[in-house]
């Protein structure tokens, strides 16, 4: 088992008992559940507009040789400069350089998983500039100096008890209960940032082909401060976030509200198609696109996964999720987590290291049936565990599938091992629960099934005889 | 099941060599180890008219996954086949008989566990409702977590017991919170991870398949 694997096991075996961890995840999603239905509810079918959301992306992802060159194209043709960058490493230099070339002293940046994803914050602070993330929940988890918990809700695993003793030390605020007072002392900081920022960073959401525009969706505003107010906006995108039509935004928005964070339509949604133009009063000097693959075209060659590559980033999967709600999310230790992560940090950062994702997982499919683009990502769990075990599988549990096998298949030994196994209980008590108990895995936390002396198979011959 | 099919005027038959489906082969990668269980399961029942299980999962196993276990090979057509003669207990009655009185007589509260794989890979919801609904002196009160999953999931229980007793528990106090006598459901693994860890936890929580309860008279 890899280190990662077993760092895994071992935080989520802590957090599973942390009784006061589930009842506060349990509690600030009982809330989402009720917002996400309601919404749900005014779409005039929810299910015909998952269909309709998978089938723009399909388009989408099955051309996107096509839409990007037509984004770029656009985008490039108002002044916007574009990098394609094949790793992270790539975006992180080239980010770094332009950051270099304009003397960038300071950076406020909007949220966006795909900096998570290349460790963009600590590139550049490694080359001397400061980095804030603007975004309230990224700015509390920033100042813990931890990674999000969530894709939406960053810093949902908090109380604003927290969250008050947090500021209070690192902002020297003072203590206070109320979420409005704290916002406010985030907000006098942040406004610092936004004023004497020379770049601004942000992801985006969708990239329209059409119109060779990006869409950025924020609750807080904090987006179109960082992109329109600093001399310099570098917007880093995954190449799958292309959509084909502005049109495809009218459904796409308010599915991401919806199932994102349980509203109709986020706050603020922007589109911006370049850096200012002549004539125009604000917004940057320079525009910088970087899309990004970092991995994104492998899983576009793997046909059976490749509807991997429609998400987009609500983090609808995490919160239905019964192992994600009981582990949390710094258990995965990846930046997606939750089964979106499962299923797609193996392709991104090497199976047999993350392949103990998609093997946690009881496979209910809670998140295919979340999922507003039709993932099927519990199918895809399945298929990462396929693809494991034909890499390489542990020779011990090899054996036990090959004995699996020679058990099921000889009706008279299965009968036989029932019987046994029957014998062989009356003596378990004496070693139940203990380590040199066989059925530890099992015993340690639950009582075993009492196997029947008769079973089915016996009362249906002395039926037939 | 085989007491209320019976009931119902039907001729049972049931292959005495059968074993396990392989689901948890597959599930746990071993795609060979699977296929070769499968294939011996799908050669025995070739001349069954209609096959009716009392589990959704391993339904979901035999009408779903076997499709895709046999994907592109020589048993592709004949995996299909079998697929389609499948149903799982409650939707055989219900959507394929059109029956929902059995009846059945069982004056107990009970509370309902909609296993994952039968309500999400086979579609079962309303179908054991509608028998429940049926049972002479039965109550059926909802649980919160209804559709929320037990935590066993076949290896997953084993692999990781933590995360799937911590899933276990969250059930359990759903369903003793309905005050109900018996959690009921149409998977005998759900109901076996229930018991055992409410058992072990000293809950005052019974188990039982819903084709006992169908039984009953």
């Amino acid at each position: 088992m890899s280190t990662i694997a077993q760092t895994f096991k071992e935080t989520a075996r802590r957090l599973t008992r942390d009784l006061r961890h589930r009842s506060l995840i349990q509690n600030a999603l009982g809330k989402y559940y009720v917002g996400r239905d309601e919404k749900k509810g005014r779409f005039q079918n929810w299910q015909e507009a998952r269909q309709a959301a998978a089938e723009i992306k399909w388009e989408a992802v099955n051309h996107l040789d096509t839409y990007l060159q037509e984004f770029v194209k656009k985008i490039e043709a108002r002044g916007t400069k574009v990098f394609w960058a094949s790793t992270g490493q790539q975006a992180c230099d080239y980010i770094v350089e332009v950051a270099k070339k304009h003397r960038v002293r300071s950076i406020v940046k909007s949220k966006a998983m795909t900096g998570e994803e290349i460790h963009l914050a600590q590139a550049l602070e490694k080359s001397g500039v400061e980095v804030v993330e603007s975004d309230l929940g990224e700015y509390i988890v920033q100042l813990r100096e931890e990674p999000p918990y969530h894709i939406v809700f960053p810093a949902m695993h908090l109380t604003r008890h927290e969250i008050s003793d947090l500021f209070n030390k690192k902002l020297g605020s003072a203590p206070t209960d109320s979420p409005e007072e704290l916002t406010m002392i985030a907000r006098r900081t942040l406004r610092k940032k936004y004023c004497a920022a020379d770049m601004g960073i942000s992801g985006a959401n969708f990239a329209v082909a059409e119109t060779g525009m990006i869409s950025l969706t924020t609750n807080e505003g904090n987006g179109r401060l960082s992109t329109s107010l600093p001399r310099i906006h570098v917007a880093l995108i995954g190449i799958e976030k292309v959509l084909p039509t502005l049109d495809d935004l009218a459904l796409f928005l308010p599915m991401l509200a919806t199932v994102g964070a349980a509203q109709m339509l986020s706050c603020y949604n922007t589109l911006i198609g370049g850096p200012r133009q002549e004539g125009e009063a604000d917004g940057p000097e320079e525009f910088h696109v970087v899309l990004l693959d970092n991995g994104r075209t492998r899983l576009l060659a793997d046909a059976e996964q490749r509807d991997t590559l429609h998400c987009i980033r609500c983090g609808g999967c995490l919160n239905v999720c019964p192992i994600y709600k009981n582990i949390g999310g710094h258990t995965y230790a990846t930046t997606y987590m939750g089964p979106i992560g499962s299923v797609l940090t193996p392709h991104l950062r090497g199976l047999m290291e993350w392949k103990h994702l998609s093997f946690a997982s009881s496979l209910c499919g809670a998140c295919t049936e979340a999922c507003p683009v039709k993932i099927d990502l519990h199918h895809h769990l399945l298929q990462n565990r396929r693809n494991a075990i034909r890499c390489k599988s542990p020779w011990w549990e090899k054996l036990i599938f090959q004995g699996f096998v020679i058990l099921m298949n000889r009706p008279l030994l299965y009968r036989l091992g029932v019987k046994f196994g029957w014998f062989g209980q009356k003596f378990h008590g004496l070693i139940k629960g203990t380590k040199i108990d066989p059925m530890y895995a099992w015993t340690q936390s639950r009582e075993a099934p009492q196997l029947a002396l008769h079973t089915f198979k016996d009362y249906w011959r002395r039926r037939q005889s | 099941m085989t007491k209320v099919l019976e009931r119902l005027g039907h001729q049972v038959d049931y292959p005495e060599d059968f074993t396990c489906c392989g689901q948890p082969a597959f599930n746990s990668g071993y795609w060979d180890e699977a296929r070769a269980v499968a294939e011996k399961v799908i050669g025995m029942y070739r001349s069954a008219e209609i096959i009716v299980g009392c589990s959704g999962s391993c339904g979901a196993m035999m009408m779903t996954f076997y499709k895709e276990l046999f994907h592109g090979t020589p048993l592709e057509a004949e995996a299909k086949a079998h697929a389609a003669k499948c149903w799982e207990f409650s939707d055989f009655l219900v959507t394929k008989l059109g029956v929902t009185d059995v009846g059945a007589k069982f004056p107990a509260k009970v509370t309902f566990h909609d296993g994952c794989h039968g309500l999400r890979e086979v579609g079962l919801k309303k179908q054991p409702r509608a028998l429940l609904a049926k049972v002479q002196g039965l109550e059926l009160v909802e649980m919160d977590a209804a559709e929320s999953c037990c935590g066993f999931g076949g290896t997953f229980s084993v692999k990781f017991p933590m995360i799937s007793s911590a899933m276990g528990e969250v059930k359990c106090d759903s369903a003793l919170k309905t005050k109900t006598d018996y959690i009921v459901s149409c998977d005998a693994s759900c109901l076996m991870h229930i018991q055992g860890l409410a058992d072990r936890q000293k809950k005052p929580l019974r188990t039982m398949h819903l084709a006992e309860v169908l039984a009953k008279q």
